[in-house]
């Protein structure tokens, strides 16, 4: 029986793991713990509900409801000083939730504090846009739509960013595979050619580490080399190759492997 | 390939369409010389004024996010040099700085003195490639000329140590692989003392340049409220009047021993820019000037460790290696299957010469990250040629770009 592959997720896994092995955790701490940051989640649970709330690694994360996304966004922007957005993007969990996890990475100059807010959204579910508030978010929200095909709602210009307006597939998703789907491979041969090319040209080859081991074009047995397009049967005869010149060059005297004294043993 | 006919249709770049409403819209790239790498801007134009810009990207999108996502930590470190390739240390800091805060791990004193050494170097590197391709798109050549030698010295400084003279991979996660190489001091000492001297004959040449004022004065003005809210970070927040700097702020490694100044400005112009980089270049030879004592230091202490011990996340030294059954052991799964860092989410800024550069990490205790982002600063600097372009004319479009320091590497990822 073939060995179960999950489609949800085809990115690469661990060969081995240790059965008994437990991961440690990065560790939280509790947002008392900072005054700052304990006065702006106060702020932020005055309004809004709060799922979760911790420290890790010096940062305040904060789990809100998705359609409190922009109004959270505005009080800190406006009430708490948190200038700017540094980074928003989102993480797929469609395989193990259901759904995204959108992250909105958030700095603030006069505290020198970031908090990361963050918002649990459903597979095919859109975020309200946050780009009224901060610029930055217009090309960020293109981008997570590119990458992971969530739409933010009142963003002026939805399209992709990163990839070709006519691209198909969101490449970071966790199902997306690493060197492409077959929409890849075809892409530019159906677009420039046309699909009647395919049987002529071939789909792209997108692992840039294969060797066909046949292909006597591009890859032959040094020492052993044939004409291009030859027929490999494996006991083709030593080649003395040359490198240079027939005709020699001006003023260089001729390497030849006849003329030349080959040393064995490099400490002579 | 030549007898399939091919279906593309003719397209005719950089050829003006005219609009019945007296609009023409310029295709701006992607080959441009002065667009600094694969930037398309679409142009609407009024006469020579642009009404509307429309920068488009992702011609070098390498999916550097995805290609993270199957790789183990380590193998992920050559590849960040593809991003920022013209600093490329600063990306191998900031990725390696991420992982290091993901695990916990203390970098020794002299690791992070020689990372020190390198960054600084790198910001040198970048401030002169900026400057001397700005000079050269405004017309400058001779600028060009004279910053890429100066540019020539720090980069055999860095073969030197590493081998590589772009793509320098020279950062490890945990400390740095490599001692110093013996000529490398009295190399950067001999640049150091001859920077200041360089720094003045650049600024001979442009400061007071009539043509040089005229595409940098007032050309490309960015408000603070703007800059912050397309989030600018490094040389371009700072020349709108937010002296904002990661490295003083939140200081990483030993930058709270070391003294330095924040330049910036509140004229946000391309002018502002261009004194900011050359002033930045004066802080980091004070910088570079501080950690050779710093390092000589370490040396008569007696501080050797470049790495950090951690047999569960880094290999042991090549001594051990090769003598100890229990590291060699070690190092074959970590580098058959890498490191496990414990689950959990951090994000690392650092100050890379271009700005503020992210690392996202969410691992899930697997030897490949759950999910990477990286926050690269020139994503929004190219951003705001959005709103900045507006109400300037053509070739205003040249001089912001170059003063914008975008790289596209960095960009499309």
């Amino acid at each position: 029986m073939r060995a179960y592959k999950p489609k949800d997720d085809v990115q690469k896994k661990p060969y081995y793991t240790d059965r008994f092995y437990k991961s440690p955790q990065v560790p939280k701490s509790s947002p008392e713990s900072d005054e700052l940051f304990s006065a702006d989640l106060d702020a932020i649970k005055e309004r809004f509900e709060v799922l979760d709330a911790y420290i890790q690694v010096g940062q305040l994360v904060v789990y809100i409801n998705p359609q409190d996304n922009f109004k959270v966004l505005e009080m800190l922007k406006n009430e708490r000083a948190y200038s700017q957005l540094s980074e928003m993007s989102a993480i797929d969990w469609i395989a193990d939730r259901g759904g995204f996890e959108v992250f909105y990475q958030m700095l603030s100059m006069a505290k020198r504090r970031r908090i990361r807010i963050k918002i649990f959204i459903k597979k095919g579910q859109a975020v309200n846009s946050v780009e009224k508030l901060f610029r930055s978010a217009d090309w960020s929200e293109r981008e997570m739509f590119d990458m992971f095909g969530i739409e933010a709602n009142g963003h002026p210009f939805m399209k992709r960013i990163l990839m070709p307006y006519d691209w198909q597939g969101h490449p970071l998703l966790k199902t997306y595979p690493l060197q492409g789907d077959e929409f890849a491979a075809w892409y530019e041969v159906d677009k420039i050619f046309g699909k009647e090319a395919r049987d002529i040209i071939g789909p792209e080859i997108r692992d840039t580490a294969r060797v066909d081991r046949y292909d006597s074009e591009r890859f032959s047995l040094l020492g052993h080399e044939v004409p291009k397009g030859t027929k490999i049967t494996g006991d083709e005869p030593k080649v003395q190759e040359s490198y240079q010149e027939e005709g020699g060059v001006f003023l260089i005297k001729k390497f030849d492997r006849k003329s030349s004294v080959v040393i064995d043993d490099p400490q002579r | 390939m030549a007898q399939i006919k091919n279906r593309l249709t003719p397209f005719f770049e950089n050829i003006t369409f005219d609009r019945e409403d007296n609009e023409l819209i310029l295709n701006f790239g992607p080959q441009h010389p002065s667009a600094h790498g694969q930037l398309r801007l679409m142009l609407h134009l009024q006469q020579e004024m642009i009404t509307k810009a429309h920068p488009d990207i992702g011609y070098l999108h390498r999916g550097m996010e995805k290609m993270a996502e199957n790789m183990i930590y380590n193998e992920f470190m050559p590849t960040t040099d593809r991003m920022d390739y013209i600093a490329s240390s600063s990306n191998n800091y900031g990725f390696a700085l991420t992982v290091e805060k993901l695990i916990g791990l203390e970098v020794p004193r002299r690791a992070k003195v020689i990372r020190m050494m390198l960054l600084e170097i790198n910001r040198l590197m970048s401030h002169i490639f900026w400057l001397a391709t700005t000079a050269l798109d405004i017309g400058a050549m001779t600028v060009f000329l004279y910053s890429f030698r100066e540019r020539e010295y720090l980069m055999d400084i860095i073969e030197g140590y590493c081998g590589a003279r772009l793509t320098h991979a020279a950062i490890r996660i945990g400390g740095v692989p490599l001692d110093i190489q013996d000529s490398f001091i009295s190399q950067l000492k001999a640049f150091l003392d001859k920077l200041p001297e360089n720094i003045k004959t650049y600024e001979d040449l442009l400061d007071t340049n009539r043509i040089w004022l005229m595409r940098m004065e007032e050309v490309g003005t960015i408000s603070t409220e703007m800059a912050l809210s397309w989030g600018c970070t490094g040389p371009m927040l700072r020349a709108s009047g937010v002296a904002w700097d990661i490295r003083k702020e939140e200081p990483y490694e030993l930058y709270d021993e070391v003294e330095f100044n924040v330049p910036y400005s509140d004229k946000g112009d391309n002018f502002a820019r261009y004194r900011i980089f050359m002033e930045e270049m004066r802080e980091s030879a004070k910088i570079l000037y501080q950690t050779i004592d710093m390092y000589e230091k370490c040396v008569k202490d007696g501080q050797t460790e470049l790495m950090a011990h951690a047999p569960k996340y880094v290999s042991a030294s090549k001594l051990d290696i090769m003598t100890q059954n229990y590291s060699l052991m070690q190092h074959f799964v970590l580098v058959t299957q890498g490191m496990r860092p414990p689950v959990g989410e951090v994000y690392v800024a650092t100050e890379s010469p271009k700005g503020e550069l992210g690392f996202f990490i969410n691992s899930q205790g697997g030897p490949y990250p759950y999910r990477l982002k990286v926050r690269a600063p020139s994503f929004w600097h190219a951003g705001i040629l959005t709103d900045l372009l507006p109400g300037h004319y053509i070739p205003d479009v040249v001089s912001i770009i170059g003063t914008t320091n975008i790289v596209f590497g960095e960009v499309d990822r």
